[in-house]
């Protein structure tokens, strides 16, 4: 890096001037970091514009674990507002899972990026508003569906974060790769309701906190390079409980369609889009949870169901198609819920 | 040949969560030219101490690992192909790790 780079590659196709640095994946175009950057920003501003992401004057909260993208997309987003005058108050939203060696020192990282980007930070914790930790949580349950709870409790910690912030918005940094995963995943399990709405750029719109995805036509790998050679400042330890398995074959297999045809991504994410649910197909009603008030299509909403497990010793409720010993315990709180069949998700760090 | 190797994204988890490392390799018997493809030989055996899949697949990396030859994406020095030279810098990223 103190070397000055060789004059070997070609030149930039945009600019025509400088050695292009990279190959973009969306376009196979060879560019030079500072066409890059502005490529790379005003897709971004166009996708925020084109489907009107934002009022002004609108409260948005940025949903920020310390990670690549919600790293750029906090510093993305705040450079747009600022360049088009977008007229956003912008603020940094964490949640913290009390994972210890891992979520403690990703939120280093994000009260770094609180003074880098001077955005305001709010932490929720686990344990402020479920009374547990996720370490206490695999303390108790092991490694098998921890994640179901994490994802569960981090959807929810989000929707609450943001209600205290009084936001209008959530924005989260999920990216072209990783809409492509979930729209793969939910044809796999057959999740149709999930199927429907995970390639929406906005989804709960009904609901008390609209979520939105700027970087839904993003590539990763632009998002990485973009952190590389704007040198910013993020954190990349992969969660110490998550096995992730499920999740990691639908990554592979994107991440090798890519290397093939890089257009993939954007043709799979195209399908979820097109995808029409016939109408005879029966949905969830949505509901409020009983006891805590949160939407739910169920009389509880299933982090109630699941803490109501850790707290009476048997966290197995509301987990999976279980057919052991369980059944039963599950066969009478469904009884008591009306509920169907809780499906288990593999590793919720990436809800829709 | 001296190089500078520098591991980002996760990825030096798997040598000794160390991130720069200066190292002097030289192309094998009979082969004039260092390549990435050599280089990548000789990281997997001199640099990664563990999990090597998460850093190769086959004879390249493992798709969703950046790799920069003095700060050039390797899409456009030919990846596997690129000849390296004194004193050059080579980058490898996860993209896999966290989000």
């Amino acid at each position: 890096m103190e070397k000055a780079a060789k004059p070997r590659g070609r030149l930039c196709t945009l600019c025509n001037e400088k050695r292009a640095a990279l190959k973009r994946p969306k376009t196979l175009e060879q560019i030079c970091r500072e066409c890059f950057y502005a490529v790379f920003e005003d897709e971004i501003h166009r996708v925020i514009v084109d489907n009107q992401l934002f009022k002004p004057g609108e409260r948005i909260a940025i949903g920020a674990s310390g990670g690549k993208d919600s790293t750029v997309l906090a510093y993305v987003m705040s450079e747009l507002n600022r360049r088009h005058n977008y007229g956003l108050d912008l603020f940094l939203l964490s949640v913290d899972e009390g994972i210890t060696g891992y979520r403690d020192d990703s939120l280093e990282t994000v009260k770094r990026n609180e003074l880098q980007y001077g955005l305001p930070l709010k932490v929720v914790s686990y344990s402020e508003l479920y009374g547990w930790t996720m370490d206490e949580i695999v303390k108790l349950i092991g490694l098998k569906n921890n994640c179901t709870f994490c994802g569960v409790f981090r959807r929810q910690a989000l929707d609450r974060g943001s209600a205290l912030l009084k936001v209008d918005k959530l924005v989260t940094g999920h990216n072209a790769d990783d809409i492509a995963e979930t729209v793969l995943l939910n044809i796999l399990r057959g999740d149709i309701a999930r199927l429907s709405r995970c390639a929406s750029i906005i989804t709960g719109e009904d609901g008390p906190i609209p979520r939105c995805k700027p970087f839904k036509y993003t590539y990763e790998k632009e998002i990485v390079m973009y952190a590389y050679f704007k040198k910013l400042d993020y954190f990349s330890t992969e969660c110490i409980y998550s096995p992730n398995a499920y999740r990691g074959f639908a990554r592979e297999f994107i991440k090798d369609l890519e290397r093939i045809r890089p257009r993939a991504i954007l043709d799979i994410i195209r399908s979820g889009e097109d995808f029409r649910i016939s109408t005879s197909t029966k949905m969830p009603e949505q509901g409020n949870c009983e006891r805590c008030g949160y939407i739910s299509s169920q009389k509880w909403c299933k982090a109630c169901v699941l803490l109501e497990g850790l707290n009476r010793g048997l966290p197995k409720l509301g987990i999976g198609r279980s057919r052991d010993l369980d059944n039963k315990r599950n066969t009478n709180m469904r009884q008591a819920n009306g509920t169907q069949n809780l499906q288990s998700k593999q590793c919720g760090s990436l809800d829709f | 040949m001296q190089l500078t190797l520098e591991f980002g994204g996760g990825l030096e988890l798997l040598c000794d969560s160390v991130k720069i490392h200066n190292i002097n390799v030289d192309p094998q018997d009979g082969e004039k030219q260092m390549t990435m493809k050599n280089l990548l030989t000789w990281v997997r055996t001199n640099l990664i101490k563990e999990r090597p899949e998460m850093f190769m697949k086959g004879d390249s990396v493992r798709p969703g690992v950046l790799v920069l030859v003095n700060d050039t994406d390797w899409e456009l020095s030919g990846q596997l192909e690129t000849v390296l030279e004194e004193k050059d810098n080579v980058v490898f990223i996860s993209t896999l790790h966290g989000g």
